[in-house]
């Protein structure tokens, strides 16, 4: 069996750091169920690899054919930390988030990255693994006496698709994919709120469906029709009960609506703020139209301020409610872009695929804020210090949230597998110790 | 050997006239030892539905249901069950059976690659199509060799995610055998895997394509692997010279192999039942006995001694009596899912209802791959049970239950109802786009000239293939009349609450 590059790096840290996962005794000392400070996930997914260079990571140094005309880094509320130009809101929060400057896996495929970096699996061993949200739905979601009407692991508003985010878990554990666009009025969540059929109407149809529900009827005491009913109690309940309403954002103040941005980015942040608030433990924003390989800097002059006041807001507004403290807040994509600016036609000024080196965000629910870990050399192309894999970043969170990453999930085939890949499959998760609040290395 | 086929024969012959009966003899037997009375025989408008959804995935169209329940000939459920072996929708509904259970997926984990798909599907779907003869399916499936392109049935192999031959033989255990190797001791796995030791692939200088051969020239060079052993503990030597498939086929397909047919009996009775003689029907070890064991003996010796011909046994179970029970339980008879007291109600599958909800409001669906490559084409009109990839991205499918196919399992298809699911129905824009634009919906309309008495007959008959009792009817009228309500919103609701009940919902 030949050794992947990865694995080779990763050995060769091991013995060079000494790291002590590898020794099994210890390993499962650490087992012990861990104490969770964070209660729910909020995951902004950068479909397609968002710049590293041009947001968390700014190499103003690095010349014209780096940064283009993003050549400033600003200053933050943390000394020290300087974050791109174009993200002058999320400067006024760097207090409450961290930044990974040096997320790595190598990978520079759209499926096969964002496969690992939602679930901490490398691809092609056979086993299809669910991402992060439907480990988090099994372990936090209804088998944990999760009670909301609200699906416990929701997506705003368009599904991932390419993978099964349930993977073996099955389609219990899939996200609820909302659907339409919460900047418009009504916020259309398919099967939630139905455009043009008015609440007089939706009674009277439940009432038609009850008084037509003939073999229903005809056979009382089956468990098939009994568990189809309680599901379209339950449905109704979010219809026309007051469960639904978390998705009525007119509930908030202009003010407040206005702070988050009025695009579908601002409002998925401050709709996922909601429905944290309502206790839903998963809910990821799918944030299109990251993967820039023409004109990239156009594209980032439109969608940086985007980015800039939805998730700056919703640091922000999460700290004034005392829900940041709960609430992980996890930012990145599949990977980062190639720093070396592509002039040439037909990109136009573009940038490709970076699985070498990339940046990840992570604040709130026992994530230190305030610091940067990791670093990237003086263009951004390589890894200059402690390499972070996705596996250690979702280890972390899943520890934070009570999750032990060695715990098993359950495989339709009865194969033991554990959610996080551990030392015995050759490439153990380490954690972020160093951001994480009241954990011990 | 033989002369114990030529006894099976003559036994067979002996009991033609009873055959049809035998299902339902060894059925009451038991329910009558348990003290249960099982319920009567359904309607003709109950079957007609019910035979065209089992058989074809398809609802009956409204003229076919009509002129079946006015037709007063005594044969006409058989002469129904034969006349739809012969439609496409059988094969295709059957087709995507087999593609569930042996992974056809363009990618990820097995990696068949959209080309292949194609000929792969459309290979068993010809199979089912020509009602090839089972023991004739399995071998060609075990043993073809060459470019996945162009022998369609290589894919079996290449379905697998990897090549290790214990990974072959625990496919080709769960697919012929209905047995899972991880419950079997190390010495029996080992035993198996060895007939698929020699298994070579080689790429060809066309994008994606794969060949699937025997080495023989490793065989030669490396010899065969020692110790195979068949799953029943003889064991057997390998040759150099001859592929150990071919051996394993034989042996796996003849008459008196204890795995063979009764794993694919076991299969048919739960597809058509609703649950197998031995649950799950996959699953068959001495520690999960069936319910019925001479039922299961029975039907396995009828497959056999009809030379495998897979229709023979639909045909059984079709035109038994417990097959053509009314689904409406005693109250007694609630909890009775083993005893077969009663047609076991499911709810449609997910191809099964989206192609059955745009057959009746009339519209198609969006499917679309993810892969960027020619042979994703789908046609507007393309039905979801003829999709044959399971990678194909579908929102609705993967709601309802669609197996991801990276298994095999029959448990990966999932029929319970879920909150997301009944929100779906109830109140999407997806659905109710589509009863609102549908052009078949639209056209019962007007063609019922808004009326609302006919509007309602044609609905029920379209949607519940049966006319609305009085009760019905009166509420219908009563609804459409209603004040504020504007007369397509009637009418529209109408569908919309037929479509969401339980006898559109569910096979009964």
């Amino acid at each position: 069996m030949t050794m992947t590059r990865r694995e080779m790096l990763k050995t060769s840290l091991a013995g060079a750091a000494g790291l002590t996962l590898c020794d099994p005794l210890l390993a499962r000392a650490a087992v012990a169920p861990p104490v969770a400070t964070a209660r729910s996930v909020i995951q902004i997914w950068m479909w397609g690899g968002a710049s590293h260079l041009d947001t968390f990571d700014p190499k103003p140094g690095a010349g014209y054919d780096y940064c283009g005309p993003l050549d400033r880094a600003i200053d933050t509320n943390v000394d020290g930390i300087q974050i791109g130009k174009l993200l002058p809101k999320l400067a006024t929060q760097a207090d409450k988030y961290s930044i990974l400057r040096s997320m790595t896996h190598g990978v520079n495929g759209h499926e096969t990255a964002s496969y690992l970096v939602q679930t901490g699996h490398k691809a092609g061993d056979g086993l299809v693994y669910p991402a992060v949200g439907g480990v988090v739905s099994y372990f936090k979601g209804h088998n944990a006496g999760y009670k909301g009407l609200i699906p416990p692991y929701i997506v705003l508003t368009k599904p991932q698709g390419r993978f099964s985010e349930a993977g073996f878990l099955g389609s219990r554990y899939k996200p609820f994919a909302t659907g339409g666009n919460p900047s418009r009025d009504p916020f259309v969540v398919e099967g939630v709120v139905a455009a043009g059929i008015s609440r007089q109407r939706q009674e009277r149809r439940r009432a038609l469906l009850g008084s037509l529900d003939t073999l229903g009827r005809q056979m009382k005491g089956n468990a098939a029709f009994a568990a189809a009913d309680s599901c379209q109690e339950k449905a109704y309940d979010l219809i026309l009960g007051d469960a639904g309403k978390v998705f009525d954002l007119t509930e908030e103040s202009d003010e407040v609506r206005d702070r988050y941005g009025r695009h579908e980015f601002g409002q998925s942040c401050l709709m996922a703020r909601r429905l944290v608030e309502k206790g839903v433990p998963y809910v990821t924003i799918n944030y299109r139209n990251w993967d820039t390989h023409k004109q990239h800097f156009q594209s980032m002059q439109r969608q940086l301020p985007q980015l800039d006041s939805g998730l700056a807001t919703l640091f922000e507004d999460l700290g004034e409610r005392g829900l940041l403290d709960s609430t992980i807040v996890w930012w990145g994509g599949e990977f980062g872009r190639t720093p070396k600016i592509q002039w040439d036609p037909p990109w136009n000024g573009g940038r490709g695929h970076f699985g070498k080196v990339f940046s990840s965000v992570v604040g709130g629910g026992g994530f230190a804020g305030g610091q940067v870990v990791g670093a990237t050399d003086a263009r951004g192309e390589n890894v200059a210090d402690r390499p972070i894999y996705p596996r250690d970043l979702i280890g972390s969170i899943y520890e934070l949230l009570g999750i032990d990453p060695t715990a098993t999930l359950p495989h339709p085939q009865g194969l033991t597998v554990q959610a996080m890949p551990t030392a015995s499959d050759g490439q153990d998760a380490g954690r972020l110790y160093e951001i994480m609040k009241g954990v011990r290395a | 050997m033989w002369s114990c086929l030529f006894s099976l024969c003559v036994l067979a012959a002996a009991a033609l006239p009873l055959r049809a009966n035998e299902i339902d003899r060894l059925v009451s037997a038991k329910l009558n030892a348990e003290g249960r009375t099982p319920a009567a025989r359904c309607s003709d408008a109950v079957f007609v539905r019910r035979i065209y959804l089992d058989m074809t995935g398809r609802l009956p169209p409204l003229w076919v249901a009509r002129q079946f329940t006015e037709n007063k000939r005594a044969n006409k459920r058989v002469a129904l069950i034969n006349q739809l072996f012969k439609q496409d929708a059988f094969a295709d509904y059957w087709a995507m059976k087999w593609c569930d259970i042996l992974r056809v997926k363009a990618e990820f984990p097995s990696k068949l690659w959209p080309n292949a798909v194609q000929a792969y599907q459309r290979w068993l779907t010809d199979a089912v199509h020509d009602n090839m003869p089972y023991d004739q399916f399995a071998r060609e499936l075990l043993t073809a060799s060459g470019s996945n392109f162009r022998e369609p049935a290589v894919n079996f192999f290449r379905a697998v995610p990897d090549h290790e031959p214990a990974s072959l033989a625990s496919t080709v255990a769960l697919t012929f055998m209905g047995q899972r190797t991880d419950n079997w001791p190390r010495a029996r796995r080992d035993g198996m895997a060895a007939f698929f030791a020699r298994l070579g692939y080689k790429g060809t200088a066309e994008w994606k394509e794969e060949v699937v051969f025997f080495d023989l020239p490793r065989a030669l060079k490396e010899g065969m692997p020692a110790g195979a052993v068949f799953p029943d503990g003889t064991p057997q030597e390998l040759l150099p010279e001859v592929d150990p498939r071919l051996v394993f086929a034989e042996w796996l397909v003849a008459p008196d192999n204890p795995y063979f047919a009764r794993a694919m009996v076991n299969r048919v009775w739960a597809w058509l039942i609703g649950r197998g003689l031995v649950h799950e029907a996959d699953d068959l070890r001495a520690d999960n006995p069936p319910s019925h064991p001479p039922l299961l003996d029975w039907l396995a010796k009828e497959l056999v001694a009809h030379d495998y011909d897979l229709r023979h046994v639909y045909r059984l179970i079709l035109n038994s009596d417990t097959y053509q029970r009314s689904c409406v339980h005693s109250a007694a008879n609630a909890d009775d899912a083993r005893g077969f007291s009663h047609y076991l109600v499911r709810r449609l599958e997910a191809e099964v209802l989206i192609d059955a909800i745009n057959q009746v409001a009339g519209g198609s669906e969006r499917y679309t791959s993810e892969i960027p490559e020619p042979f994703t084409f789908i046609p507007p009109q393309q039905r979801a049970v003829a999709l044959g990839d399971g990678s194909i991205t579908s929102p609705f499918l993967d709601m309802f239950g669609r197996p991801p196919r990276d298994t095999g399992l029959e448990s990966e298809r999932n029929n319970d109802p879920s909150d997301t699911q009944r929100l779906h129905l109830l109140n999407s824009t997806h659905i109710q786009n589509k009863l609102q634009r549908g052009w078949a919906l639209r056209q019962l309309m007007k063609r019922a000239k808004w009326r609302p008495e006919p509007i309602i007959n044609q609905l029920y008959l379209t949607m519940l293939s049966r006319p609305p009792n009085a009760g019905e009817l009166k509420v219908g009228m009563d609804y459409m009349a209603q004040e504020g309500l504007k007369r397509h919103e009637g009418a529209l609701d109408l569908a919309w609450a037929l479509l969401n009940s339980k006898e559109f919902l569910y096979r009964h």
